[in-house]
């Protein structure tokens, strides 16, 4: 007979599975308070909260924070606009060529990084395009468009096709549908999709040690402390920034599209 | 005198509203053109740019890139260095695959049969925060983790237990000075980080499996050992397979977690990374990144065979 109650190793299983993914986060927030600055001891020798005023008058951190905010803001409004427009094409119509678009705007995201970062590498040295904030963008528009898309495209589906038909009976026309009903419908989509477009780029160090040249933006300027660390603690404080700032995206976005079936996130 | 059935036009918006209704196909391209010319151009671009390169080579007294169509390149990735570095590459990709179904079984198995109502909801979170969470300071994390002062010697000590420790240490091959600078760490952090793209659609297929094929085993008498091995396990295997892409494609094309925790040892990613970078040779490191796309699609056709985009 089959029970409805999971066997009790089957539950440890699962429960210490979901420890397993979550404990060691908070290692870090306990870290950025060590006294100790030269090694990872632990237990902590002593605690302090000396290194979040040390972080914030570090004058390196500040300009790759900048950096990885206005790429963040420019590459998710990008993708927004074109994942909505890919998104609005690919929901009811059929057309020649539909599998090879879908499969074109995944590929980013499917394969490895390394040859994403690679290639754009490869086409600036080809066409002697200078590294800059925007070839950053470029990388990073290019694997938000999926994020967006793959939001909008579930709320598509859900909608009833006769709520834009009953707005064009009442007179409106292609806009005035747009603006009164169909961007209302698609809202929490798109914010939703936006977030965590947003959380992707503001994370990204792959594609973006490929694109940036000499700049740095945040997870940059991280990786280079964890190759050679400084003030070890100091990392700690932006790795809680960085943390911070991708994870409450996520969880506004989960909030945004809850209930229904096209929970934010469920793919990456 | 009755208002006419047809209102007329209010402008250029309107006149745009007719067109779009006579002709759909028009619409389409209209909405299609940005994202298509964006995704075509930057990347498809950028891919045909990282083939062309591939085909290039270093000129070897001047470092200089020779813009002439050559073999040579691809040739250079058959000298036992460079096989070296893909056997390794492809070894720890399985293994880190392997790890990931293991650990990630029963989660995603009890969130798709017994988690009801709130712990459905902490299972989903639990599952997909870490999924989107910062990449580097899950990395970062495991480092504080695995130091030779850090948590885990502390905790081995603490029970008594470092003599177990060490001695998995001394394992060559695996082993190392300490966690953080041996292969099994690297695969350790691999695990973790990948873990939940192995979780989301192994729960996806899992939860397909209905109910009633469970209850008809049962009622033609098997065990539920059996029930598990005959019924659920090959319903629920095209997920296996679909988790077991982003693993493998994961592992395979990453280069931040070695070189933070593990030996100096290199993988595809690094040695990419290292070639177009210090090295300059953005010929052989292109014909390196060539190397994952072309063992993907291998995969990729395999595994479509298995029937694992249905549980995309």
């Amino acid at each position: 007979m089959h029970s409805d109650r999971a066997s009790l190793g089957l539950r440890i299983a699962a429960i210490g599975g979901l420890l397993f993914l979550h404990l060691p986060i908070l290692l870090i927030f306990l870290y950025a308070f060590t006294t100790e600055d030269k090694s990872y001891q632990f237990p902590p020798p002593g605690l302090t909260t000396q290194w979040f005023g040390v972080a914030w008058n570090r004058p390196d951190i500040w300009p790759p924070l900048y950096l990885s905010l206005w790429v963040a803001t420019i590459a998710t409004f990008l993708a927004m606009i074109l994942g909505t427009l890919v998104s609005a094409a690919m929901a009811r119509t059929s057309f020649f060529g539909r599998e090879q678009i879908s499969l074109l705007i995944i590929l980013p995201i499917a394969l490895p990084g390394v040859i994403t970062g690679m290639s754009l590498r490869s086409a600036f040295s080809i066409m002697d395009i200078p590294f800059s904030t925007w070839t950053i963008i470029l990388g990073h528009a290019t694997f938000c468009i999926v994020i967006v898309y793959n939001n909008a495209v579930a709320r598509f589906r859900r909608l009833s096709g006769g709520i834009l038909e009953a707005s064009a009976d009442l007179g409106a026309n292609a806009f005035q549908t747009f603006r009164y009903v169909l961007l209302p419908n698609l809202g929490t989509a798109l914010l939703a999709g936006g977030m965590l477009a947003f959380a992707l780029s503001f994370d990204e160090v792959i594609v973006t040690t490929f694109t940036a040249g000499q700049q740095s933006t945040l997870p940059i300027w991280m990786l280079q402390e964890l190759v050679r660390p400084r003030q070890r603690p100091v990392t700690n404080v932006v790795a809680i920034v960085v943390f911070t700032a991708t994870f409450v995206p996520i969880l506004i976005a989960y909030y945004l599209t809850r209930g229904g079936s096209e929970t934010a996130g469920a793919g990456k | 005198m009755t208002t006419p059935a047809i209102l007329p036009e209010r402008g250029l918006a309107d006149r745009l509203t007719a067109l779009f209704w006579r002709h759909p196909r028009l619409l389409l391209a209209v909405l299609l053109t940005p994202p298509l010319l964006w995704l075509g151009v930057v990347y498809l671009g950028s891919l045909a740019a990282l083939l062309l390169q591939s085909f290039y080579s270093i000129d070897e007294f001047s470092g200089m890139v020779k813009e002439e169509f050559t073999l040579k390149t691809y040739a250079e990735l058959f000298r036992a260095q460079n096989l070296d570095i893909i056997l390794r590459t492809l070894l720890m990709s399985a293994a880190v695959t392997l790890g990931c179904a293991l650990i990630a079984f029963p989660i995603a198995y009890y969130a798709a049969r017994f988690a009801r109502g709130k712990w459905k909801a902490v299972f989903y979170l639990g599952v997909m925060l870490p999924l989107w969470s910062s990449y580097l300071v899950k990395v970062y994390a495991w480092k504080l983790i695995l130091a030779k002062e850090g948590i885990i010697t502390w905790a081995a000590e603490g029970v008594g237990l470092s003599m177990i420790l060490n001695a998995i240490l001394a394992i060559p091959g695996i082993g190392g000075n300490s966690l953080s600078t041996s292969p099994l760490g690297t695969f350790i952090v691999f695990v973790y980080v990948w873990l939940p793209y192995m979780i989301l659609p192994m729960q996806a297929s899992l939860e397909r499996v209905p109910t009633s094929m469970l209850e008809a085993s049962a009622d033609l008498g098997a065990s539920r050992a059996q029930t598990f091995r005959t019924v659920i396990l090959p319903l629920a295997m095209p997920g296996v397979i679909a988790g077991s892409i982003f693993t493998f494609s994961l592992t395979m094309g990453d280069y931040i977690i070695p070189q933070i925790v593990g030996t100096s040892a290199r993988f595809i990613g690094l040695a990419v990374y290292q070639l177009q970078g210090t090295a300059g040779n953005i010929p052989l490191a292109a014909a390196f990144a060539v190397v994952p796309i072309v063992i993907m699609l291998v995969y990729l056709t395999i595994a479509k065979r298995k029937g694992a985009f249905d549980a995309l």
